[in-house]
């Protein structure tokens, strides 16, 4: 009862206080409430008065966050700055032919030893080198940057897909977020990304893991939804807690679908990297862009072929994985 | 006092079953709750008893809430209202600790679709029951082998669930329900996803394993005829009702209702009713226009399926002896032909 009267009651309260501010906060209202009634005119073209202040509340509302707290994303600007850096020069430090080996290796074993795929990753990979010898090191920075996005993205994407699953009011909330998240333009949070962390590479993974998580968190709950209610209740009628249902049967016949999640994850970062190169995060991306500011089609598509081979190589590696465990978990007849 | 003891168990699915509950116990029909309320009756006040060491077979076509019971005894499913007895110990009272404690030691399940862990070999399949329990590895694999080979399946211990067929996953399924040696099995539609021929030898492998290891077993099906081979009592359910109780003769020989009745209209009474069911008691019985050279002694359990060639076509007379070789009574042809055509 008292729910529904909250919601009949409060919504339309909020609307007319949202009329009222909008219309006092404006400098361009009428002098008076009765010119509204003597000149209709406000009715044909839309009136300059009747205009959320939501941008000056935005920035006014962001500038107090940003000194206030502006502290604690310093700390979190640093650490990550800092794993990108050693991470970038443990790849850039080894010679390219050792680096090549070892995509090889993770592909050889984690496609379950096929010798085609792997070996295509490996032309790929030397590929991005040969297209032009810049390409080498910028990759390596743009793969620097996506893989603490992406371990950020699992870090905190697994965790809330199986929130989702298990608890519908915690599914119901969190879904319009991820749409929200999804169809907002990327600019939109880039521009606070740079007012907080400043330029470079941090906002861009920031920007990564805003764009990329959804798709996991939204492909862990399915996964974990989708696993057969009948070996959920065998489960259950053996006596296994919640734990032991969890992490015994239902992460691992979810695997599939969640590794599926990291394969597109991993594709909407690389997506990302070209756009985040606007805000200078150095990498493949800003190749692309040079390309693009000096009208040269040649390197704007050298670029963007390098991205593709890059995109191939992650694509493979992830997706050998997740074939290799759905082969297994077939269900039965 | 019974293994197993349900008692006016009332379940309806939906939003507001409390509410609901007034409704369904003043007697409304499923249907006109549904219409009314948008609710669903899974059950309406059952209740019955089950006997240590017996198969219980619980039968209906789907819909009539059989699966619905079968998990309020191991609480998959909570009770709108009623209490589940096993043991003596109201399931609903157990808190969650002690919950999954009585699934893992009082009874194991065995599904339809077998309900096996696709991505564990059929000997971790088999073990699962007892890792939950946090046996030790090797003590657990020991006891799965054990289990695997008393259903037949050595060999096939580190394959995958889905390289076996349909057959041999139930007696994963079994092996595994067994390998915690349960006190209670619940089965539910064990056996329907099998073709004829397989079903019917896990029928004979179920009744098997029950004379060696007397579990308390509760059966559900929509097959009568599995029903009738398997069951020391049946439980006829209609609509979340429980129509029926009674020994598979009881429930061929009189049916309750109309609905029991179309069931048993075309079962095979030969195979399932027994010599002492029909007979002629003894002091009844005019035996003086009995030709003793076509007089045959049989014991009282006999099916009378064994009887029916003897009598027809020899026109001879059959005693019925019991266990001590006392003559109890006899059959002719014309006990023979009420048996066989008519409800008593």
């Amino acid at each position: 009862m008292i729910k529904k009267f909250l919601t009949y009651f409060t919504f339309p309260i909020i609307f007319v206080w949202l009329l009222v501010v909008s219309y006092n906060s404006s400098k361009r209202k009428p002098d008076s409430v009765m010119e509204l009634i003597t000149d209709p005119s406000w009715l044909y073209d839309w009136p300059k008065w009747l205009d959320i202040p939501l941008m000056k509340w935005i920035n006014d509302g962001f500038k107090v966050f940003n000194e206030k707290y502006g502290i604690y994303f310093e700390v979190i600007n640093d650490f990550l700055l800092g794993a990108i850096l050693s991470l970038k020069k443990f790849l850039i430090v080894l010679p390219w032919p050792v680096v090549i080996a070892l995509v090889v290796a993770i592909v050889f074993f984690s496609s379950g030893r096929k010798l085609g795929t792997t070996v295509f990753v490996g032309i790929c990979t030397f590929f991005i080198g040969f297209l032009h010898p810049k390409f080498w090191d910028k990759a390596i920075e743009t793969t620097s940057i996506m893989i603490i996005g992406i371990l950020i993205c699992i870090i905190i994407g697994i965790p809330l897909g199986i929130a989702m699953s298990r608890n519908t009011k915690v599914r119901n909330a969190i879904l319009p977020v991820l749409d929200l998240m999804q169809t907002i333009p990327s600019f939109c949070y880039l521009i606070p990304g740079i007012m907080l962390f400043g330029l470079g590479a941090v906002p861009a993974i920031i920007a990564t893991v805003i764009y990329a998580v959804p798709p996991l968190v939204r492909l862990t709950d399915l996964g974990i939804t989708l696993v057969d209610t009948e070996v959920i209740e065998a489960a259950e009628a053996f006596g296994a807690s919640k734990k032991q249902k969890l992490l015994g049967v239902q992460l691992p016949l979810a695997l599939p679908n969640i590794m599926q999640g990291i394969n597109q994850c991993t594709m909407m970062a690389l997506a990302m990297v070209v756009i985040a190169s606007m805000i200078g995060t150095r990498g493949l991306g800003d190749e692309v862009l040079l390309g693009l500011q000096q009208l040269n089609v040649g390197k704007a598509t050298e670029a963007g072929l390098a991205i593709v081979l890059l995109a191939i190589v992650l694509d493979r590696i992830t997706q050998a994985y997740g074939k290799k465990i759905q082969d297994r978990n077939r269900p039965p007849k | 006092m019974s293994k197993i003891e349900v008692s006016n168990i009332y379940k309806i699915f939906g939003p507001r079953a409390e509410q609901v509950l007034p409704m369904v116990k003043g007697g409304a029909s499923k249907e006109k709750v549904m219409e009314e309320t948008g609710h669903t009756v899974g059950l309406d006040n059952v209740s019955l008893s089950i006997e240590e060491g017996e198969i219980f077979v619980c039968m209906g076509l789907s819909g009539s809430g059989k699966s619905t019971l079968i998990r309020h005894i191991n609480r998959l499913i909570d009770p709108t209202a009623g209490e589940v007895l096993v043991n003596n110990v109201d399931v609903c009272s157990l808190d969650e600790k002690e919950i999954l404690d009585f699934r893992k030691k009082t009874m194991s399940m065995v599904f339809q679709r077998f309900g096996l862990f696709p991505h564990k070999t059929i000997i971790e399949n088999v073990a699962y029951g007892l890792e939950i329990q946090e046996m030790p590895e090797d003590q657990r694999l020991e006891i799965a082998q054990g289990q695997i080979s008393a259903v037949g399946l050595d060999g096939f211990e580190h394959q995958y669930p889905a390289q076996l067929s349909g057959g041999m996953q139930q007696r994963v399924g079994l092996a595994r329900a067994l390998a915690t040696d349960p006190e209670i099995l619940l089965m539910d539609e064990a056996f329907s996803a099998l073709d004829p021929l397989i079903r019917s030898e896990m029928q004979n492998q179920l009744v098997d394993l029950q004379a060696k290891l007397k579990k308390t077993i509760v059966f559900i099906t929509h097959d009568l005829d599995e029903s009738l081979k398997l069951g020391d009592h049946i439980g006829i359910l209609n609509g979340g009702r429980l129509v029926q109780v009674g020994k598979p003769e009881d429930i061929i020989l009189n049916p309750a209702d109309d609905y029991v009745k179309a069931f048993v209209k075309d079962v095979n009474r030969s195979k399932v009713l027994r010599a002492r069911t029909i007979m002629t008691k003894l002091e009844k019985f005019d035996k003086s226009s009995v030709n003793p050279s076509t007089l045959y002694k049989y014991d009282e359990d006999t099916y009378i399926e064994d009887l029916v060639p003897k009598v027809l076509k020899e026109r001879s007379t059959i005693e019925v002896i019991d266990k001590e070789g006392t003559t109890t009574g006899f059959i002719t042809s014309e006990e023979l032909s009420v048996a066989l055509t008519k409800t008593k």
